[in-house]
């Protein structure tokens, strides 16, 4: 499991949150400029995957690598898009503001920004594609121009991993292949490793270059072609269920529980 | 313009040292508040502001009760209520706001056993009154110095956490996910503010401090693009308010029939209640004029087959 190139690596880690265990020995490695899913139902774990590897929960088994050092609080080689971002209409932040403090929102003090972080400012706005609402304030945006705006505020600072908690939830469709788009580009210009969360992949199965699916607190790596199949999905649930490929589409279906003994008719 | 300002400005309004005192403890108070305020409403913390000027009248009444300068009694009781607010969980807004009720009801409960135990040992209802509604025109000189560094102080603080507190208002997630210690922040804030409540306090009353603290802050926000614009408009509105507040009561001692002048507080109140009204009928122009744009846009839209 260990590789010295990996973004980010996960060996062997379990949590238990209010007496219950959330991830049990959960492993899997991600490789510079690769594009992941971590996909899984609702309650899977995956917001809980997150937070360890930001360091906001210490994993009682186990360890979070992140390009090959133990992780540590505040470590800004990891860039983040929480799940709920909600601003008021009223406050005066500008999208340009947001993505500047990706930059310096740690920074102590007024400490006036130099020309060289003002242009990265406006590169990184061209970059996620929000020149055009960077005077906007934060709280009139769409949906889909928070999530580029977010995205922008997460990778300003370089970070070597992104990580993305269901920014497609609650999207149109169009905004969703945008977000989507947006995200590929970004891994190829800049090499950036991407985990991204969903609980329906579809939207991102033509760009995902691993999968890491979270069922019953384990999980299953691998491409999607050996992840998403018949008997590894079974067997991560603990009970029988059946991938289905519809126009290109993937549905999983819980089968129906066996005839119980009293309706069969003897 | 001689003839206007001796029509609004009184005699010996200026010569007066009792004026020059408000007008400068006035302004330390309108400008702490503006800029604690901006973050205030930012953060939708309006509740625990209020929470907080109605908790020091503890600190007011307790100082009136043991014989100590009530000054010290507000700054003391702000920053052991805001340390007790943020020990009680302040994660999510709902769990602040419920321990902030929680701490609400029980310094008032005790605020009411000082206030009465006031009474009763001075046999007057002075100490209340000045608890309550605030007395800029009784500030000593003694007491400027000690107001300015108070006021200083807590201006500094708000300036060396400017970034990592406005990043953590917005989203504590995003704050978090850069390693900040936001419930550090949250107690600092909350204590920068208490030193801001018990300061507009002394001035203006427990009452009516919220009014300083959100009032000119939730004018300022609606018209100015960033929070730092915010918190020079917000400066302007309130030290405008204070300065004409004491202007007008000054002037009112002057006024029939019975010339006895009345309160500080009521006209600081007053300017600041009009200041949101005008800004309030500005955004609703602004936002008619956006949903005109759009409206407008979308007729022009053609669908093509």
């Amino acid at each position: 499991m260990t590789n010295a190139i990996s973004s980010l690596e996960l060996d062997q880690v379990s949590i238990w949150l209010g007496g219950k265990q959330i991830l049990s020995e959960v492993s899997f490695a991600i490789a510079p400029g690769e594009f992941t899913g971590l996909i899984g139902t609702n309650g899977a774990g995956k917001t809980t995957v997150f937070r360890a590897i930001l360091g906001q929960i210490r994993p009682s088994g186990g360890k979070v690598i992140i390009a090959g050092r133990d992780r540590s609080k505040g470590d800004t080689s990891v860039g983040y898009v929480p799940q709920k971002v909600q601003i008021d209409p009223d406050v005066p932040l500008r999208a340009r503001d947001l993505v500047a403090l990706g930059l310096d929102g740690r920074t102590l003090g007024l400490s006036k920004r130099s020309v060289a972080d003002k242009e990265l400012i406006e590169e990184t706005l061209v970059a996620v594609g929000a020149e055009t609402i960077a005077n906007r304030r934060v709280g009139t945006l769409s949906g889909g121009e928070l999530q580029r705006v977010l995205i922008g505020h997460a990778i300003i600072s370089r970070p070597q991993i992104l990580l993305l908690d269901e920014p497609l939830a609650n999207l149109d469709i169009k905004s969703e292949h945008e977000i989507v788009d947006l995200l590929s580009t970004i891994t190829t210009d800049q090499n950036l490793s991407i985990l991204i969360s969903a609980h329906d992949m579809n939207s991102l199965l033509p760009f995902m270059d691993r999968v890491i699916y979270l069922a019953g607190g384990r999980c299953a790596s691998g491409t999607a072609e050996q992840v998403i199949r018949t008997e590894v999905l079974s067997e991560l649930y603990g009970f029988r269920v059946s991938v289905i490929h519809v126009d290109g589409r993937v549905v999983i279906l819980a089968d129906p529980p066996p005839m119980q003994a009293k309706n069969k008719v003897t | 313009m001689r003839i206007v300002a001796s029509f609004l400005i009184e005699p010996g309004f200026f010569s007066s040292a009792v004026v020059r005192n408000a007008l400068i403890t006035g302004a330390i108070v309108a400008l702490v508040s503006a800029m604690v305020g901006v973050f205030t409403v930012i953060r939708s913390q309006s509740f625990a502001g209020h929470a907080m000027s109605d908790m020091s009248t503890l600190g007011g009444s307790g100082s009136f009760l043991i014989g100590i300068n009530p000054l010290l009694g507000f700054v003391a009781a702000s920053f052991a209520l805001s340390g007790t607010m943020e020990l009680l969980g302040v994660e999510r807004r709902r769990g602040r706001d419920v321990a902030t009720g929680i701490v609400l009801g029980g310094a008032l409960g005790v605020s009411a056993l000082f206030l009465y135990l006031d009474a009763r040992s001075q046999s007057t209802t002075g100490a209340a009154v000045t608890i309550l509604f605030g007395s800029l025109f009784a500030q000593s000189s003694a007491r400027v110095p000690i107001m300015i560094a108070l006021g200083l102080g807590g201006v500094i603080v708000l300036g060396i956490i400017y970034r990592p507190l406005l990043l953590s208002s917005i989203s504590p997630d995003l704050a978090l996910a850069q390693g900040i210690r936001v419930r550090l922040l949250s107690f600092l804030f909350l204590s920068v503010m208490g030193v801001s409540v018990a300061l507009t306090s002394i001035e203006i009353g427990t009452i009516l401090s919220t009014a300083l603290l959100i009032g000119p802050a939730s004018s300022a926000l609606r018209f100015s693009r960033t929070p730092a614009i915010a918190m020079l408009c917000a400066c302007s509105i309130g030290l405008i308010a204070s300065w004409l507040g004491i202007l007008l009561a000054y002037d009112s001692y002057y006024w029939p029939p019975k010339q006895r002048g009345w309160p500080v507080s009521f006209f600081v109140v007053v300017f600041i209640f009009l200041f949101y009204l005008a800004s309030s009928f500005k955004e609703r122009n602004s936002l008619l004029r956006r949903k005109n744009i759009s409206l407008d846009r979308d007729t022009n839209l053609e669908v093509t087959s």
